[in-house]
This record gives structure tokens, C-alpha cells and sequence, in this order.
């Protein structure tokens, strides 16, 4: 069984290297990591280094995305934004799908009551539109990257509640749970052993497909304010501060809101890569 | 089973998932750390006077008796007092959704008249240069955060180019209030001058609105009609001589249009959400600006009404979706 996966893992590995959309996905997604990481040798000046004397200069060899309302340099504060995103996107899928995986595992393995139970609170959740849930948590939790990453993963583990209880549901018949069952392995050992590691891949790939989308609704949680407050160089905040001089700078909402798309894009790029490999017939609901 | 006992199973297979909305929103509204009453009465009030605001608007009782007094008001219609602007939260609700659904209904009819033949289009000439274009806008158009776009476009056409109006809904006197969309109600009336400023007014903010639901409709489409092409039932329309069009639209859209009407019904719902950031970028006067303003001033009241509207919307629309499957697909039996 094991084996078996590997190999696909493999064969698919190989496709995702032949695909240009996933090369260039995988090139952009490595440069905004390598960014987040080297941050402090590549952005030239403090993210939070104000200088009145030099604020809303336009894009120069100086300052190459222009300078803010306090005279900080754009360029490095959207470099020092990376590590903010990438943070917040990994952190809350990583919570959500800890959280959501435990439970749809739970609940497609011992059926019943509890899996009905389960799957209504998930389903409770998944029928409010998104930003608007995003928001209402975000506002009564008060507004930080905190409270952000908590009310993400609140909306976010239900999607990986039901893929889990449906790879559950479909192993749990298979010969070798029945026969852990029957030699007596008790129901949280057979969920460890047997029915984890045999659902563990197609999780990873739908989070890993997630990413994106985490990023974007962050940025847009702190634009409308009940995100990353000033003055943390997040995206959507910055974004949201370069609004009101749009009129004066328009270099100030303009490279924020670029390092996003751009984020995002890359990550959208090799999910579809990934999901044309996987499963060329599924049909994308997203 | 007949479509009428289908109908009437799902509406009250809604009655659970409505109540399972209002708990959350309630639990929500209710873990707010601050106090409303506190916030009201201004930093300078006795305790007294904050008393009295708390027993006025029943936040001194239990939040069992809190929930149980929502339910028995919202059953009436009553979503309670706004302690923001002291006017009843449904009235409040009724002055903005207008906007909100005149908006959100102009981007998704945009997004599906442009993204049904453009899917198509690209899953027809797959591979070829038409198709590879396509894709590329469909990817950026699921990329990019709707404020930025909202913003390039107000930069480019309203500050630079100095084409498209300003911001808001209309420039001059509103029409004569009928339904409240302006549009309909400038047909309606006779006005003109307002039909032509309300459309003007329209077209930034529903582009802006409609790219990301634009992005979602072609990529179904294209991988619904791409399916359907490769069955057998459209190998045997072009053994038996048939070409290109008829195939096409007598025998591919018909089946390939399913999955891309749930996705139309589904954004709709996603729209009224997402038409927050769009209103706030170009002042649109919907419900957005009332939402955020009583999220920010934990006017709980407000805040549960207007998630409650927006949220029923989308579940509503994914009833609708639901029950249009039998019009469209005669295969769909109810059982």
C-alpha cells in the first residue's frame, strides 16, 4: 500500500517537472520564499524607519516601488510583507487541517452519531459565504494577525473535515483496518496506523492547493481593517494606507497589492498544474 | 417522489442549517471581549446610565434568554434596534441591500454572458492560441485581490484618463424610489438623465466585481464542456456526419452546463459577500459600509441582521441551483 503510493507520488512529481504552468508556479513560490527568508540582506532600508523629509517620493533608483506617507521605503517594507503572508497562509492551513483531518477521520471511521454530529458543525460552517464569517470573527476576536490566523482556521477546517471522513469512510471496509479491528487495535490506534497514513497525501495536496486563496483573504481581511493593523508592513494594510493617497502616490497602493497577485498567482499556477496531473476528470467545483 | 414533496424536503431541510447560522452568528456577536453598553454610553458615563442601556437592550439577562428573545423577535421579522444609528436593524437593512443586489445581480449576469462562451471557446480550441489566452486571463482573474484591481481601475480611468465618474451611485438626484435599483427604477420613471448616470456609475464597480466571478465561470465551463466532448454520444454526432455547431449546441452545452450553472449560483451568493471590499473601494452606498461600521463598533444587533440577510442570500441560492438541476437536466429524478 505504502509503496504503491510512493510510486504515484513519484510518477506525479515527474509530470508536475515536464508542466510549464508548474515550473513557472514553482519559480515564482521559491522567489517569495527566498525573499521571506533573506529579507534583511535584500530590502535596503527598515520597513518601519520612518523619514518625514522624504515621504510620497515616487519610484527612483533610491527607493524603487517610492516611498509611504511617513517616508518609508515601499521596497522594503513589501519585502519584510512576505514573511507576514507566507506566515499567516502556512500557519492557518496548517491549524485547519491538523483540526479538520482529526475530525473527518474521527467521524468517517466511527460513523453514526458522532459522524453526523460532526459533519453538521462543519457544514454550518461552510454555509456562510467566507469573507463575511472572516470578518464577523475577526471583528468580535479584535483585529490582529492573531486573531486573523485563528478566524481563518475556524472557516478553513471543514474543507479538509469532509475530504478526511471521505477517504476514512472508503478505508474503513478495506481488509487491513477490518483486521486491526478485529485483533482488537483499538479505535484511535487504527485511525494512527492504518487510516492517517493512507489519507495523508491527498490532504497535503489540497492544502498545498489552498495556499493561495488563505493569502488572498488575509490581505483582503486586513484592507477592510480587521487585520494587520499599522504599522506592521502587512500587503492588504498597506494596500489599505496607500488608498487614501492614491490621488498624490499612486505608486503606494500599487506595489503592495502587486506583491499579492503575484504571491497568489503562484501559488494558483501550480495547484492547477497539480490538479490537471491528479485528476485530469475531476470536475473543479472550486 | 414528485418535484412538489422534493421542494417542499428541501425548504425544510433548511430550517436546521437557518437555525445552525443564527446559533453561530450569535455565539459570535456575544464573545465580543468589549461592552456594547459601555462603548454607547461614552467613556464618561456613570455606571448607572450603562446599567440602564444594558437592561434597555436585554444584555443583562442570561445569553440563553438573550438567544431565545432574538429567535422569538426574528420570527416576527424583528431584527432588533441598531444601538449604532437607534433605528431598527430591518429597516437599516432594507435602505442598503438595494445597492448590495443591484450591483452583485448586474456583475454575475456580466460574468456568465461573457464566461459561458469564453469557457466554451477555450474548450473548443484547446491547446491553441485562444485557449492558452483564455487561461491566462482565467488564472490571473482568480489571482487578483479585488481591492487592487478596484483600485488600478479608479487610478486609470477615473484619476488619469478622467472617463469614468466618480465614485458612488449616481451623480444628481436619485430616481423616484420604487425598488430601490436605480437602473430599473430610471426605466421605470422615465428619467433619462438618471438611467444614463446610474449605468455610467455602474461600470467600474460591477468589472471590478464580476473579473474574480468572470475567472470562476470560464474555467467551469471549459472543464465541463471538455468533458462532455470526449463521450461517446458526440463521437456518434460526428459519425453520423454532423459538424462544429449543431454538435455543439445541441448536444454538448446541453450537458456540459450543469456544473457551470452551480458555480453561477454559488458565486452569486460569494458576490454579495465579496461586493463588501468593491463597495468600500468605489462608495458604493450597500451594506457594506453599515457592516463594517457596526462590526468596528460592536453594534451586535446590526451586525447579526446583516450577516443573517447575506448568509440567507447564499443559502437560498444554493436552493435554487438545486431545484433548477430538473429544468435543465430532464434525466434528474427526484427520488
Amino acid at each position: 500500500m505504502a509503496r504503491k503510493e510512493r510510486s504515484e507520488l513519484q510518477r506525479s512529481l515527474q509530470l508536475v517537472r515536464k508542466s510549464l504552468l508548474a515550473k513557472i508556479g514553482i519559480g515564482v513560490i521559491t522567489l517569495i520564499i527566498l525573499v521571506a527568508v533573506l529579507a534583511p540582506f535584500i530590502a535596503p532600508s527598515s520597513p518601519t524607519d520612518t523619514n518625514l523629509i522624504d515621504r510620497l517620493k515616487s519610484p527612483s533608483p533610491a527607493h524603487p516601488f517610492g516611498t509611504d506617507h511617513l517616508g518609508r521605503d515601499i521596497f522594503s517594507r513589501v519585502v519584510y510583507g512576505s514573511r507576514i503572508s507566507l506566515r499567516i497562509g502556512i500557519i492557518v492551513v496548517a491549524l485547519g487541517l491538523s483540526v479538520g483531518t482529526a475530525l473527518g477521520l474521527i467521524g468517517g471511521y466511527a460513523g453514526g452519531a458522532t459522524d453526523t454530529v460532526i459533519m453538521r458543525i462543519a457544514d454550518m460552517f461552510l454555509s456562510f459565504p467566507p469573507l463575511i464569517l472572516a470578518m464577523a470573527l475577526a471583528a468580535s476576536l479584535g483585529p490582529n494577525i492573531e486573531n486573523v490566523i485563528l478566524a481563518l482556521a475556524i472557516i478553513w477546517w471543514p474543507r479538509y473535515a469532509r475530504l478526511a471522513r471521505s477517504k476514512a469512510i472508503s478505508l474503513r471496509e478495506e481488509d487491513f483496518v477490518l483486521a486491526a479491528h478485529a485483533i482488537g487495535s483499538s479505535f484511535y490506534y487504527v485511525i494512527r496506523r492504518h487510516i492517517l497514513p493512507n489519507s495523508v497525501s491527498p490532504l497535503l495536496i489540497q492544502a498545498s492547493l489552498e495556499l493561495g486563496s488563505v493569502i488572498l483573504l488575509a490581505a483582503t481581511l486586513s484592507f477592510i481593517g480587521f487585520g494587520a493593523q499599522p504599522p506592521t508592513p502587512e500587503w492588504g494594510a498597506m494596500a489599505s494606507s496607500g488608498r487614501e493617497y492614491i490621488r498624490m502616490a499612486w505608486w503606494y497602493p500599487t506595489f503592495p497589492g502587486l506583491a499579492i497577485f503575484v504571491t497568489v498567482i503562484g501559488f494558483n499556477l501550480l495547484g492547477d498544474a497539480i490538479r490537471d496531473i491528479l485528476d485530469p476528470y475531476q470536475r473543479r467545483r472550486q | 417522489m414528485n418535484y412538489l414533496s422534493f421542494l417542499v424536503r428541501r425548504i425544510l431541510a433548511l430550517i436546521p442549517v437557518l437555525f445552525g447560522v443564527i446559533l453561530v452568528i450569535f455565539l459570535i456577536s456575544h464573545i465580543i471581549p468589549g461592552d456594547p453598553a459601555r462603548l454607547l454610553a461614552g467613556p464618561r458615563a456613570t455606571e448607572e446610565i450603562v446599567q440602564n442601556i444594558r437592561e434597555d437592550y436585554g444584555l443583562d439577562k442570561p445569553i440563553y434568554v438573550q438567544f431565545y428573545v432574538y429567535l422569538r423577535d426574528l420570527t416576527r421579522g424583528d431584527l432588533g434596534q441598531s444601538i449604532l444609528t437607534r433605528r431598527p436593524v430591518a429597516r437599516d437593512l432594507l435602505r442598503y441591500f438595494p445597492a448590495t443586489f443591484e450591483l452583485t445581480t448586474v456583475s454575475v449576469v456580466l460574468a456568465s454572458v461573457l464566461g459561458i462562451p469564453l469557457g466554451v471557446l477555450s474548450a473548443v480550441y484547446k491547446d491553441r492560441t485562444a485557449d492558452h489566452l483564455i487561461r491566462i486571463f482565467s488564472i490571473t482573474g482568480i489571482s487578483m485581490p479585488v481591492f487592487w484591481l478596484g483600485l488600478l481601475l479608479l487610478l486609470i480611468f477615473y484619476l488619469n484618463l478622467g472617463i469614468a465618474p466618480d465614485p458612488g451611485r449616481i451623480s444628481g438626484a436619485a430616481p423616484t424610489h420604487i425598488t430601490g435599483l436605480y437602473v430599473l427604477d430610471s426605466i421605470l420613471t422615465g428619467n433619462l438623465r438618471a438611467l444614463f448616470s446610474s449605468i455610467a456609475h455602474l461600470i467600474l464597480p460591477s468589472i471590478t466585481l464580476s473579473w474574480y466571478a468572470l475567472a470562476r465561470i470560464v474555467r467551469m465551463a471549459r472543464s465541463s464542456t471538455l468533458e462532455v466532448l470526449e463521450k461517446d454520444y458526440i463521437r456518434t454526432a460526428r459519425a453520423k456526419g454532423l459538424t462544429g455547431r449543431p454538435i455543439l449546441f445541441k448536444h454538448a452545452l446541453r450537458n456540459s452546463i450543469l456544473p457551470t450553472i452551480t458555480v453561477i449560483g454559488l458565486l452569486y451568493g460569494e458576490l454579495l459577500g465579496g461586493a463588501v471590499v468593491t463597495e468600500i473601494i468605489f462608495n458604493w452606498p450597500g451594506m457594506a459600509q453599515y457592516m463594517v461600521s457596526s462590526m468596528k463598533t460592536l453594534d451586535y444587533p446590526a451586525v447579526m441582521g446583516v450577516t443573517l440577510v447575506i448568509t440567507l442570500a447564499y443559502v437560498i441560492a444554493n436552493l435554487l441551483v438545486d431545484l433548477s438541476y430538473g429544468f435543465i437536466d430532464p434525466r434528474i429524478r427526484y427520488d
